[in-house]
């Protein structure tokens, strides 16, 4: 009999259905994978299981949980076998833990709720349990609040939680999607270790194929409420799916877009042992003020019509280098110059001179919009850049025809940000950065918040535009698949410094440095995944 | 935590100090001699001149400045113009009226608000909710003095349980005191409690859709439990800065309820002194109040860091 059972569950939310006939099945010691894209209701299926849904939610159908369908358990049944049957591990680590409290005290809680144990006891428990998840008391004490802990931390505080009481079913609600790809492939292992000691079931969910083909025994592929196909893990997961969906999908993470090798022009960003450095906090008073030296000592250039990776884990100075590089914040030595002119120096006219041949696409396009905005005007910002101001009409033949060359149409002009997709978003933050005809173009993890799919065509966008435009990209990101796809050079980032630089390939598939080695090792893609095969 | 503590004593010293030299200026900038302020115009020239050399208005304004500075730390407020009795008396006196209503007015605004926000939080969208949403929309919309005299109608009139104004004094013992102060409380606490109850159930309505409440459903909380566990201290951080400034508005801003009850209180100490033209009372109260708002402040900062551990190695 299968630990975990679901049986033609439909959920459906103030009446409009989400779920159709849902049916999943895995067994104790199993690892299953639930993999689609956001909206194909994966999340909505695993807060079914534990009975953690949105009041207005009716469900029907059976979820057997060793046996017992959990839809038909009363509230109080349900709070005993929260934490205790089924343990659950989120995806946002940064926001998951109570700021408030300990994380032995959050640990020590799973103890004292199911088991009765007093507080010291269960703080014993909690502290053999943190160690366990590779959190040992003599580094990190349980003493710690979570702010104190890095993302990476965090989350294996969340699965302590949820392995303390030797769950027989983990679920894992894209518990590596918020990470970067050391500490994913880290959490990933730990999971997968801890469910095999205690033979209890996962189930994984993600959008990204290939952690799940490289995690699960058994992949279900879900869209739009369905299950579509389902299949073996593993690297033969990929040539198994044969639903066109899957394929699609499949396709879409290997996808690699078209892209002309130009011949690189003159010198256009020159950036010369550049240095930022933040000042830290006093400690008291009379201290003399200490700084963190976040990019330390940087030289490259970057040439017109190129384009160039910029990779590295978090908090390795790349963001910051974007930030000089956009003459956002000062640098405390070296120059950064663009075509020859020191951005030191630029002030008023200069300056908009400059904000107007360096653009930038960011991660998240909705947290740079105005929501109280109408596209149009959004795109037609940085026109005010222009020496001299612009008539209205033309102005509006500008911003449709930079709507059209992103691929939207010219009467999306009049709509507000939220009534786009994700990946339409993304293009208007492209047809924003495009329209004042920029020479560089800044691009921070432009994709890292889009599904595989849009991910996809959002590339081909990129890469076309950059042909006919002969833009020239800075492509800041830590997925290295993406910058394998789609720059020419790459340089790697770790503790302010670039520590390695080169041909993208070269330096992706020979990398010198330990850093790039342990970027490389880390990261799943999908074409080093098959190629293991 | 020391560190923090010390950090923000330092800030309280500093704001004091700039606070002083405001109210001072201000008191100096007023067009006109004080001294013929406190007269009024028919004075005679020789009253007028004593009284400015009683001022000391005839010594230079930073001179005058330290020697008001140094006075308010020794506790010497000055003498009262009208009353020829130092003002940290009359001060004294009022406080012992003013200290006691507003702490028992913002003890019933906490003790009723949090609760009550709380459980409107709960029961979100239910009729619980929405009954609660309803009084104290009331709450706030009704003017206190007017509540007042219903308070007076019903229970000192009506029922006699209460006596409908003036204060005994603490001579007599605790209660008949503490009697004459409860309708006033009453009256003063009820917008207040009806502003801190919508912030408690809009701060915890925040807190419950967070992900760490989600975390400890997961753990096997029931709802209750993780309201009570998780949310609810985290909610109280909001609720707090309200409340320092209720605390400072309840010192200050009881001139109304004073006047309805007759109670001898600061409010009316003020009100007064305005009227009577006894700058040295006005001044001396400001600076009262204005200082009693900063420490309040300055209490609050402390509690914030006692509630949220982010707080205390930051400054």
């Amino acid at each position: 009999m299968s630990l975990l059972s679901i049986e033609d569950l439909d959920l459906s939310i103030a009446g409009t259905p989400i779920l159709r006939k849902v049916s999943l099945q895995l067994a104790a010691g199993e690892v299953l994978g639930v993999v689609g894209e956001s909206g194909s209701g994966k999340s909505l299926t695993a807060l079914t299981v534990m009975r953690l849904l949105p009041r207005q939610v009716r469900t029907a159908g059976r979820v057997l949980l060793d046996g017992t369908d959990v839809l038909a358990l009363s509230e109080a049944a349900m709070c005993e076998r929260r934490g205790r049957a089924v343990g659950m591990v989120f995806q946002e680590p940064m926001t998951a833990l109570n700021p408030l409290k300990t994380i032995g005290a959050q640990v020590a809680e799973v103890f004292s709720l199911h088991l009765g144990l007093s507080r010291a006891d269960a703080e014993r428990r909690a502290s053999s349990v943190l160690e366990r998840v590779g959190l040992p008391p003599a580094r990190i004490p349980p003493t710690r609040y979570p702010h104190e802990l890095s993302g990476g931390q965090r989350q294996r505080v969340v699965i302590a939680m949820a392995v303390a009481l030797s769950p027989r079913l983990v679920i894992a609600d894209e518990p590596t999607t918020a990470l970067d790809v050391t500490m994913q492939a880290q959490i990933l292992k730990l999971l997968r270790r801890l469910v095999a000691e205690d033979g209890a079931g996962l189930m994984l969910i993600s959008h990204d194929l290939a952690v799940v083909a490289a995690m699960a025994d058994r992949i279900a592929v879900m869209r739009r409420g369905e299950v579509v196909e389902t299949g073996p893990g593993g690297a033969a997961a990929f040539e198994a799916l044969v639903h066109p969906y899957a394929v699609a999908l499949r396709e879409a993470s290997a996808h690699e877009p078209a892209r002309p090798a130009a011949p690189p022009g003159e010198p256009l960003l020159t950036v010369d042992k550049a240095v930022r450095d933040y000042p830290l906090p006093r400690p008291h008073p009379f201290a003399a003020r200490r700084h963190n030296r976040a990019v330390d000592g940087v030289s490259f250039t970057v040439h017109r019509g190129e384009s160039v990776g910029l990779v590295g884990e978090s908090g390795c100075g790349k963001s910051t280098l974007a930030r000089a590089v956009l003459a956002l914040e000062p640098l405390q030595g070296g120059r950064i110059a663009l075509a020859g002119h020191d951005l030191a120096g630029l002030r008023g006219p200069t300056m908009a001179a400059f904000r107007r041949r360096v653009q930038m696409v960011f991660q998240d396009p909705y947290g740079s919009f105005d929501p109280r905005h109408r596209a149009g005007r959004i795109v037609g910002e940085p026109l005010r850049l222009l020496d001299e101001p612009i008539a209205p009409d033309a102005r509006g033949r500008m911003v449709a025809q930079a709507l059209v060359e992103v691929g939207l149409a010219p009467g999306d002009a009049d709509k507000y940000p939220h009534e786009f997709s994700g990946g339409q978003r993304q293009r208007l933050a492209i047809a924003r950065a495009l329209i004042t005809r920029p020479d560089l173009v800044v691009l921070d993890e432009p994709v890292s918040a889009l599904d595989v799919s849009i991910r996809a065509q959002i590339l081909d966008l990129l890469a076309d535009l950059q042909t006919r435009l002969g833009l020239t990209y800075l492509f800041i990101s830590h997925d290295l698949g993406v910058v394998r796809a789609m720059t020419d050079r790459v340089m790697v980032m770790s503790g302010g410094r670039i520590v390695e630089e080169g041909d993208t390939r070269t330096v992706l598939d020979h990398p010198r440095d330990p850093v790039t080695r342990g970027l490389v090792d880390a990261s799943q893609h999908l074409d080093r995944l098959l190629s293991q095969a | 935590m020391l560190s923090f503590v010390l950090r923000r004593f330092a800030s309280l010293v500093a704001t004091l100090v700039v606070a002083s030299a405001v109210v001072f200026t201000a008191m100096e900038v007023l067009p006109g001699d004080p001294a013929q302020v406190m007269l009024g115009t028919q004075a005679q020239p020789d009253t007028l001149a004593a009284l400015r050399t009683k001022l000391g208005l005839d010594k230079p304004a930073p001179e005058r400045y330290v020697a008001w500075v140094g006075g308010l730390v020794r506790g010497d407020l000055g003498t009262s113009y009208t009353y020829s009795t130092p003002v940290s008396e009359l001060v004294g006196e009022r406080l012992q009226v003013s200290l006691p209503l507003a702490l028992l007015a913002l003890s019933l605004t906490i003790l009723v608000a949090i609760p009550v926000g709380a459980l409107a939080a709960a029961r979100r969208n239910s009729m619980t909710d929405l009954s609660i949403m309803g009084v104290t929309q009331v709450g706030i919309a009704v003017p206190n003095f007017w509540f007042a005299m219903l308070l007076v109608i019903l229970f000192a009139i009506t029922l006699r349980w209460l006596p409908a104004g003036g204060f005994p004094g603490w001579g007599n013992g605790p209660w008949p005191a503490l009697r004459g102060l409860i309708l006033p409380a009453v009256a003063l606490a009820l917008p207040q409690a009806s502003i801190l109850a919508r912030v408690m159930r809009s701060s915890l309505l925040d807190t419950l859709g967070e992900d760490y409440v989600r975390t400890a459903r997961a753990k096997g909380l029931s709802e209750g439990q993780a309201l009570r566990r998780h949310a609810l201290r985290n909610a109280l951080i909001p609720v707090l800065t309200i409340v320092g400034l209720q605390f400072s508005f309840l010192i200050a801003g009881t001139i109304v309820i004073e006047n309805v009850f007759y109670l001898p209180g600061i409010g009316r100490l003020v009100f007064q002194a305005i009227n009577q033209r006894d700058l040295i009372v006005v001044k001396s109260v400001v600076m009262l109040l204005v200082a009693s708002v900063i420490v309040v402040n300055f209490l609050v900062d402390i509690a914030y860091a006692i509630v949220d551990p982010r707080l205390r190695r930051r400054g």
